[in-house]
């Protein structure tokens, strides 16, 4: 990288009258190019080695393609990391209640300090995790067992993989009002399937016990449906001859599926599963629309929902984007890995 | 995310051969294979048959009959429908309103940024650093950026005092609340929509867009006669998807435009409250709301499933 500045510098610094060799293959197209800077006359030179300096180093469209990626880019930066950063520092100051603007000449980590200490927030903590292991990997395996069932070869597999898919077109805040009334105490589906079983009515959203596993049941019934998706692309991927290979070999059903096949979906496995954790911390909105507030049901605080809560109704900003920032490091454990991962794969 | 073709031309003729195969040995595996998936299919339809039978019953009727049973001729009432359309249709018309610009934009912008970054060539290791950054975005967590974007909507890009001519011709001036969503949506719907497009250009024909390159033609033009006009499967797959996202999208509502009550408020901000009051949570209506709100992205599943398929599967 530093190299790359000093290379910089030595193609705009003012040169001495020895750049006769300059090499400018598409100097015409330099008018086309969102020059660094407006060119005024003097410079004029200078940006076109700029240029030519720029897309020796990066590539020869380098420069002719930056107005396409760019501008998107520098927006979406700025929307994305711009903001981030931002939360950041929100998150060392004292930002609250209807103050403004928050005074940034004061930063300490006053706000993580608190959250260690807030009980409330290391319970949010615990069950964003508990959320996003239980409802990543129950999901993965419902969805890995649809798809292979469909990809045996049945009729109407469109219909079926369309009946599967449909609540992911859903929105949460629509999910939320099905699953409100099947786990109603008293007429609810829930309460009367096992009812025939002989076991007691019981109060899913009421249970502080109970309730998490009950909304990661609501959010796994969601999104199986893609993970099927995902796995069923990952095993048309496979050739067919791995099948007979196995069938030769005189494996059987289970054994073919769990020694070839299932290694071979390592990809796919993956790419769900990091999908499937940012879902899962998105659930904010299933959530909120389950109680039609701030505050979802006891037992059922996660890290995204107690962050709204502590900015939209407390109005502890800098609070809240201090927890926001714990919620930022979890996702970025989860992807940072995995766009390292692809970019080994050459997968980008 | 992942390269996976869906499926390749080859792999639809094996389907058909290995379904003649299993058409001819019919057996109790195949019949019990059926049974477990029919079974999959009700857990998936009867929380919405639930809903959409509840939304037709009265007060009486949702306690008598179970919940996943038509309500018989007596219990049956369309008041909560009603109820539901009248709160909600202004929320829809404003759903609309910022959902489809912004849906539009974004896709446009999504494929412009994703041409730039797949067909021109430049260095793979700097262009791996652009992608990353990009594709990371998606995956962000949105609260990690919502009291920044509430500072900058409400004190630095006061769109309020920008748009004081609009609201001169009487329209409320919540509705800068649409406007910043629009925005909002397009900005964090960049990353999505690049990837999208992304995938489908890598395996766009390299031979006919180097032969034009080579007869001289600019990167512009390579896109415009080129490129843009082989996108229109990928527009589908997008323009379906980020309608999708955005419609269905609470979290930037609730803060940009903060109350149900607002003339501006979308859709899902009114369902989200829609039923619930002092004597207890009205489950009909809430039914009947939710499908309501529903039906646009219901409509857009059933025509293209497919191409949402698709969409959710890159």
């Amino acid at each position: 990288m530093l190299d790359f500045y000093r290379r910089l510098y030595r193609t705009i610094r003012p040169s001495s009258g020895d750049d006769e060799s300059e090499v400018r293959a598409d100097g015409g197209v330099v008018s086309d190019g969102p020059a660094a800077d407006p060119p005024t006359e003097p410079d004029r030179d200078a940006t076109a080695r700029l240029k030519s300096a720029l897309d020796r180093r990066f590539g020869s469209d380098f420069m002719e393609s930056s107005i396409f990626w760019l501008p998107p880019f520098l927006l979406m930066g700025l929307f994305v990391y711009g903001a981030v950063i931002w939360n950041l520092l929100i998150s060392l100051t004292d930002y609250q209640r209807f103050e403004n603007a928050p005074d940034y000449s004061d930063l300490d980590f006053e706000m993580y300090t608190r959250a260690l200490a807030d009980s409330g927030f290391v319970d949010a903590a615990v069950n964003t995790l508990i959320l996003l292991v239980l409802f990543t990997a129950g999901t993965l395996v419902v969805g890995l067992l649809l798809a292979i069932l469909i990809d045996r070869g049945i009729r109407f597999e469109n219909s079926f993989r369309t009946v599967y898919l449909l609540p992911m077109s859903l929105s949460f805040v629509v999910t939320a009002q099905f699953w409100l009334w099947i786990y109603n105490y008293n007429n609810g589906i829930a309460n009367s399937v096992i009812g025939t079983f002989g076991l007691g009515p019981v109060s899913w959203l009421g249970n502080q016990d109970i309730v998490l596993y009950a909304i990661i049941f609501a959010l796994m019934w969601q999104f199986s449906g893609y993970a099927m998706v995902v796995y069923l692309a990952g095993l048309r991927a496979i050739p067919r001859e791995h099948y007979e290979a196995a069938k030769v070999d005189g494996a059987s059903t289970l054994k073919m599926y769990w020694r070839v096949i299932i290694p071979q979906l390592k990809g796919a496995t993956i790419s769900a599963a990091v999908v499937l954790m940012v879902f899962g911390m998105k659930a904010f909105d299933f959530l909120y629309s389950l109680v039609g507030g701030y505050r979802p049901p006891n037992g059922a605080d996660i890290l995204a929902t107690k962050m709204v809560r502590e900015a939209y109704a407390n109005l502890n900003w800098a609070y809240g984007s201090a927890i926001a920032i714990v919620l930022f490091a979890m996702a970025l454990g989860v992807i940072g890995p995995y766009l390292v991962y692809e970019y080994r794969r050459d997968n980008l | 995310m992942s390269d996976e073709e869906l499926r390749t031309d080859g792999g639809a003729t094996t389907t058909t051969a290995r379904l003649r195969r299993n058409l001819d040995q019919m057996t109790a595996e195949d019949a019990g294979l059926y049974v477990v998936l029919i079974f999959a299919a009700a857990f998936y339809l009867v929380p919405i048959e639930s809903g959409l039978v509840t939304s037709f019953k009265t007060g009486t009727a949702i306690i008598e009959t179970a919940p996943f049973a038509p309500p018989g001729p007596s219990g049956f009432t369309l008041e909560k429908w009603q109820t539901a359309i009248d709160a909600l249709l202004r929320g829809m018309g404003n759903s609309l309103l910022y959902a489809v610009p912004a849906t539009v934009i974004s896709a446009v912008v999504g494929s412009v940024t994703a041409y730039g970054l797949t067909i021109p060539t430049w260095k793979k290791s700097y262009k791996a650093v652009v992608l990353m950054l990009i594709i990371a975005g998606i995956f962000i967590p949105y609260q990690a950026v919502l009291v920044p974007l509430t500072q900058f909507w409400s004190q630095w890009a006061q769109l309020d005092q920008v748009l004081s001519f609009v609201w001169a011709l009487g329209v409320s001036n919540d509705y800068a609340g649409i406007v910043e969503l629009v925005i909002t949506h397009v900005a964090y719907g960049i990353p999505i929509c690049t990837l999208l497009f992304r995938t489908y250009y890598k395996t766009m024909s390299e031979e006919m867009i180097e032969s034009a390159r080579l007869d001289g033609a600019t990167l512009r033009r390579v896109y415009r006669r080129i490129v843009l006009p082989l996108s229109g499967p990928m527009f589908a797959v997008v323009l379906i998807y980020q309608f999708t996202q955005i419609w269905n999208d609470l979290l930037f509502t609730l803060v940009l435009v903060s109350t149900e009550s607002s003339p501006a408020a979308p859709v899902v901000l009114i369902l989200a409250g829609l039923g619930t009051s002092l004597e207890g949570q009205d489950f009909a209506l809430r039914m009947a709301g939710a499908f309501f709100a529903a039906l646009p992205t219901l409509a857009v599943y059933i025509f293209f499933g497919e191409e949402f398929a698709d969409g959710v599967a890159a």
